[in-house]
């Protein structure tokens, strides 16, 4: 239990850490607008200070919902699903933390992860797909990874990533779709045109190169070594690591993507929604290690175990 | 002299405070662990009157196995004494279990919607107390630690937090433990 603290306490400071620094970017950009349009600096670090505190609280408040939202989850009662909640049920008991919201995503891809501020408000979610191809066991143990990531509070650091940052890549990505096809749709004419095109030209480039850059951030931030500490918490939580290989297993051999994932929440699920990262390998910017090397470690755990 | 010593009080005094905190949540930790357990049980002892009379209805020659699980239900129930109620609660627990592999005989019964709900609820339960078990020991285990080790032994008899015991269960009840390494 005591290990578990100082993961709490290092999610904890990851999170302020980030808001530090979202926090001076936006208040550096607003002060650069404020300079070179307003003529004053400070109002305009003023302003992005404002802007960025009601970004925070909205985040802060409404990120859970919001991630279920874009993912499309719906919520469900305890009627629909009977064992899916109690094997939720089962798992929070066994962590130690109040039973979270349960969702489902109705798609027949192969995906579920858990998002929140803290363990009280908290909610996991699993798709059609997934639900339906595991049996009680396996169902456990991806329950279980689930709550190991809303115990250990990944899921307050990985919402504001997914919330705070992930927007921005979700902004840029759309601003850069529409100047690019709208300036070439445009086409020749007046001089005037053209230098308006030159200036949408740059600012396609700027964009082109901040959204990757931001979406590394998520991926270097968000490490690797979450994901085989939550399969060890949850192997810890249900003694039982059969049942998560299995279902690891089980999940590597589904080839569809997730339509509801992005770049932005990707990190958020138990495995890639992005076929082609779920199996590329171990890479610095890959947010998850390969269902290989995780599947290995757990095998390490039962062996060690015995 | 006297700043010194005023200081060296005030130090003496936060970290007083810090032992007394950290016990009082270690503790908190356990008797919600405990709760826990007690919720779950009363589930169980709420769950068992429907399945069994779901089962009469079709296994109407398993008396014996009706009467032990209803014997074991009521005496479990007034049971005192923490040896007393967990060795109780493991003889129920194989009683339900040898209930469930009676009714394996019945194909009707394994077809009736109500029964399997009812076994989903049952096995949901008994994992419930499991974990609810396997949670509080953590917390015990925890707890008698942080009074046992020093600094924290000078004062943690003196303030009241004497050791909790763990609850044992039967051996064939328990899976085996999963060591975890934190690297």
């Amino acid at each position: 239990m005591a290990s578990f603290d100082r993961l709490i306490a290092h999610n904890k400071r990851l999170s302020i850490l980030l808001l530090i620094g979202l926090f001076l970017l936006l208040g550096a950009i607003g002060a650069a607008i404020g300079e070179y349009a307003g003529g004053s600096w400070s109002g305009g670090v003023l302003s992005a200070v404002t802007v960025a505190t009601v970004y925070f609280l909205i985040s802060w408040y409404a990120g859970g919902s919001m991630i279920m939202a874009v993912s499309g989850a719906r919520e469900i009662s305890r009627e629909e699903a009977p064992q899916l909640w109690n094997v939720v049920d089962e798992m929070s008991i066994a962590a130690g933390i109040p039973m979270p919201k349960v969702y489902i995503i109705e798609e027949s891809a192969m995906n579920a992860f858990a998002t929140g501020r803290d363990p009280k408000h908290a909610s996991v979610a699993i798709t059609r797909g997934l639900l339906d191809r595991l049996n009680r066991e396996e169902l456990q143990g991806v329950m279980a990874h689930e709550m190991s990531h809303v115990r250990n509070y990944d899921i307050r650091f990985s919402m504001l990533m997914a919330v705070m940052v992930g927007s921005i890549v979700l902004i840029c990505d759309v601003l850069r779709r529409s100047l690019f096809y709208g300036s070439a749709r445009r086409g020749s004419g007046s001089r005037k045109s053209s230098q308006g095109q030159a200036i949408a030209g740059i600012i396609v480039l700027l964009l082109s190169i901040l959204a990757p850059l931001f979406a590394a951030i998520i991926q270097l931030a968000v490490s690797r070594q979450r994901e085989y500490l939550a399969d060890a918490s949850a192997v810890e939580l249900t003694r039982n690591p059969a049942g998560l290989v299995s279902a690891l297993s089980k999940l590597s051999e589904d080839m569809q993507e997730l339509k509801g994932a992005s770049r932005g929440t990707q990190h958020l699920f138990i495995v890639n929604p992005e076929l082609r990262r779920r199996f590329g390998g171990d890479s610095l910017f890959s947010t998850h290690p390969s269902l290989f090397s995780r599947i290995e470690r757990i095998e390490g755990l039962l062996v060690s175990g015995s | 002299m006297l700043k010194a010593i005023l200081a060296v009080a005030a130090l003496l005094g936060a970290f007083v405070v810090y032992i007394y905190n950290t016990l009082v949540r270690r503790r908190a930790a356990v008797e919600n662990g405990w709760s826990q357990i007690d919720v779950q049980l009363k589930r169980r002892y709420d769950l068992i009157p429907n399945l069994v009379e779901t089962v009469k209805g079709y296994a109407t020659h398993e008396r014996d196995i009706f009467e032990r699980v209803a014997a074991l239900r009521s005496a479990s129930m007034s049971a005192t004494g923490a040896s007393e109620i967990t060795s109780l609660q493991d003889d129920l627990s194989s009683a339900l279990r040898s209930l469930i592999a009676v009714s394996e005989g019945y194909p009707e019964l394994k077809a009736n919607a109500n029964f399997l709900a009812l076994q989903e609820e049952l096995a949901s339960t008994e994992n419930k107390i499991a974990f609810a078990r396997q949670y509080y020991n953590d917390a015990v285990k925890e707890y008698n630690i942080a009074i046992d080790v020093f600094p924290n032994n000078l004062l943690s008899r003196r303030l009241g937090f004497e050791p909790r015991p763990m609850w044992t269960a039967g051996e064939a009840a328990e899976r085996a433990p999963v060591s975890v390494s934190w690297s």
